[in-house]
């Protein structure tokens, strides 16, 4: 293992972000902010509480999670695909690492940046809303695991992508609806019978019902359900990258 | 002496069918400065890149110091710095930042001291809290350099190093290239300035349609190539070359004050002879000299004939 390498990649990210970590930052807490005074205060109070839980921090847990969510994606995807677009990639192919070693920088730092959004969402919420977390750690774990997977995917996009446009597809075309779609505004009971089967089909729905499970120890599915859903999904990026690096896809001609 | 990289039957044929690379034998040698020359598309930067990492070969083998590309890259790549054609690099970032980074990047624990050094050398000192987006073309190709130096490789490669750079930058470029070979490293350069590789190769290799054509130390190329040229300057007009002079292939330039003979410096024995019957024709001549062609020519000469 070349931790000297897996460091300069990783550092060399961060400080990228730092050096935007205002904008970085502030832009999803200033959605969040919005999120919570449009459903939590204005719309919220005029819902009933939801499995005895207000609606205002009935929606935390799926905030957090849609944040962290669409930001692993889009820091993971940008952060590879941007040396490929400069052709500053070259360094990296050309350097005495493996690609484990490439993923561990690139993906270990998008998902740094992802945990930290979702502790500052978390903080943010804290101020508008009670909030409990009822297993901290039950709670980071989901954090930790979610970011690692969507930051993993991310990569698998910024891989693919040749082109800005495909970059920005995948996360409009899929994860915006599927994270809408996946409870952070409702629980699926709520829905008639036929969408609630449907629902099971997105894997969004597993990682909030788990998030929130920790914060309210109420959920949609089983938290092992969750567990097992998440680290499926997990499993096949990491074969998916697997076969990529394998075979140089769109990495080296 | 010792072979430091050495390229076996190497093939590439990039996606869409196009045999870029076509059975490339190559071997260089330790401490030696080998010039790749060829026309665009020739495919140097190809042979450059499989040999990094950076592209896969579709077949072929590659040996640096002993140890294969492929297998033992982590060994072969540490070894090698690459300065690459396109100027490329992290726009926003810092001179200083970018070549440390390299260094890490390369599993070498920071070295402030040795970074700084490299950088110094390289003129680039009171550059380096500049972001990359704000240096000229000349300052980025000497950050590219320190980056593959960063690493204190023992091979460098260097892509094209001096296009878009001006004369006395150029000149700086290639001392401190002669000084990196003084300290042990080996250098292989790409250029379309012939005058480049004359002036610093110790080996010629030509690449033309994906294949060497020929590779050969500088001073044979030229003298197995080169042909010569004896000009006599005349001290009287000469209105016809004498009947007498017929055996050699002379020319007169177009106000008959000079007389060329074109020869192969190998093969030629006979210019005591052509001087006396020269003599004997009765023909003055106040100035004499000769002239080797350039490896422009040559350069020329073989691309033309493959
Ligand atoms: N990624 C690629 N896909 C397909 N063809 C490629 C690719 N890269 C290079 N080629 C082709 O391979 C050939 C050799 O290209 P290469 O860049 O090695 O030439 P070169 O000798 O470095 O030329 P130059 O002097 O212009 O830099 C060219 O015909 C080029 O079009
Ligand atoms: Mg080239």
């Amino acid at each position: 293992m070349n931790l000297h390498s897996i460091k300069a990649i990783y550092n060399f990210e961060m400080a990228r972000w730092w050096r935007t970590v205002g904008q970085s930052i502030l832009s999803p807490v200033i959605s969040t902010t919005l999120y919570f005074v449009v459903f939590g205060s204005a719309i919220g109070s005029r819902i009933a509480e939801i499995d005895g839980i207000s609606y205002g921090s009935f929606i935390v847990p799926g905030l957090v999670m849609l944040a962290v969510l669409t930001e692993s994606i889009s820091n993971a995807s940008f952060g590879i695909y941007f040396p490929k677009f400069t052709g500053s990639i070259y360094e990296v192919l050309s350097a005495p690492i493996s690609y484990v070693e490439i993923l561990l920088g690139y993906v270990g730092a998008a998902a740094t940046k992802s945990i930290i959004l979702g502790i500052m969402i978390l903080t943010t919420a804290s101020f508008f809303v009670p909030l409990q977390i009822q297993h901290p750690f039950v709670m980071l774990f989901f954090l930790v695991l979610t970011s690692l997977t969507f930051c993993l995917f991310g990569f698998i996009i910024g891989l693919w992508a040749d082109g800005f446009e495909k970059l920005q597809i995948i996360p409009a075309l899929i994860i915006t609806p599927l994270t809408f779609l996946g409870g952070s505004f409702y629980t699926i009971s709520m829905l008639p019978p036929f969408w609630q089967k449907v629902s099971l089909f997105n894997p969004v729905v597993y990682l909030i019902s788990g998030f929130r499970w920790s914060f309210y120890e109420k959920s949609d599915v089983s938290l092992k359900l969750s567990l097992i859903m998440v680290s499926i999904f997990l499993l096949v990026c990491i074969i998916l990258i697997r076969w990529i690096f394998k075979t140089g896809y769109r990495l080296k001609n | 002496m010792s072979v430091i990289l050495s390229v076996k039957n190497l093939n590439k044929v990039y996606k869409g069918d196009f045999k870029a690379l076509n059975n490339i034998n190559l071997e260089i040698n330790k401490g030696e400065i080998f010039a790749l020359l060829g026309p665009n598309g020739a495919g140097k930067t190809t042979l450059i890149n499989i040999i990094c990492g950076i592209v896969n070969p579709t077949n072929g083998e590659i040996l640096v110091d002993g140890f294969d590309n492929i297998k033992d890259f982590r060994k072969t790549r540490s070894l090698i710095g690459l300065v690459p054609q396109e100027l490329v690099g992290e726009a926003f970032e810092t001179v200083w930042n970018t070549v440390n980074f390299s260094r890490g990047l390369f599993g070498k624990p920071a070295d402030h001291a040795y970074v700084e050094k490299t950088i110094k050398q390289l003129s680039l000192w009171d550059k380096k809290d500049s972001k990359m987006m704000t240096l000229s073309g000349g300052m980025k190709r000497r950050v590219m350099i320190a980056k593959a130096l960063s690493h204190e490789p023992k091979i460098l490669f260097l892509d094209e190093p001096t296009a878009g750079v001006d004369v006395s930058l150029r000149q700086d470029m290639w001392k401190q290239v002669r000084a990196l070979q003084e300290s042990g490293v080996t250098i292989i350069l790409t250029t379309h300035y012939i005058e480049e590789a004359e002036e610093m190769a110790d080996r010629i290799g030509v690449i033309n349609n994906g294949e060497i054509i020929v590779t050969e130390n500088k001073i044979d190329l030229m003298k197995k190539l080169g042909s010569k040229q004896l000009i006599l300057e005349l001290y009287d007009p000469l209105n016809f070359i004498p009947s007498s002079l017929s055996k050699w292939t002379l020319e007169l330039n177009s106000d008959k004050s000079q007389l060329t003979y074109t020869y192969d410096s190998i093969k030629e024995n006979s210019i005591p002879d052509l001087l006396s019957a020269i003599c004997s024709a009765g023909i003055l001549f106040k100035d004499i000299h000769t002239k080797q062609s350039s490896l422009e020519d040559i350069f020329i000469k073989l691309v033309k004939k493959s």
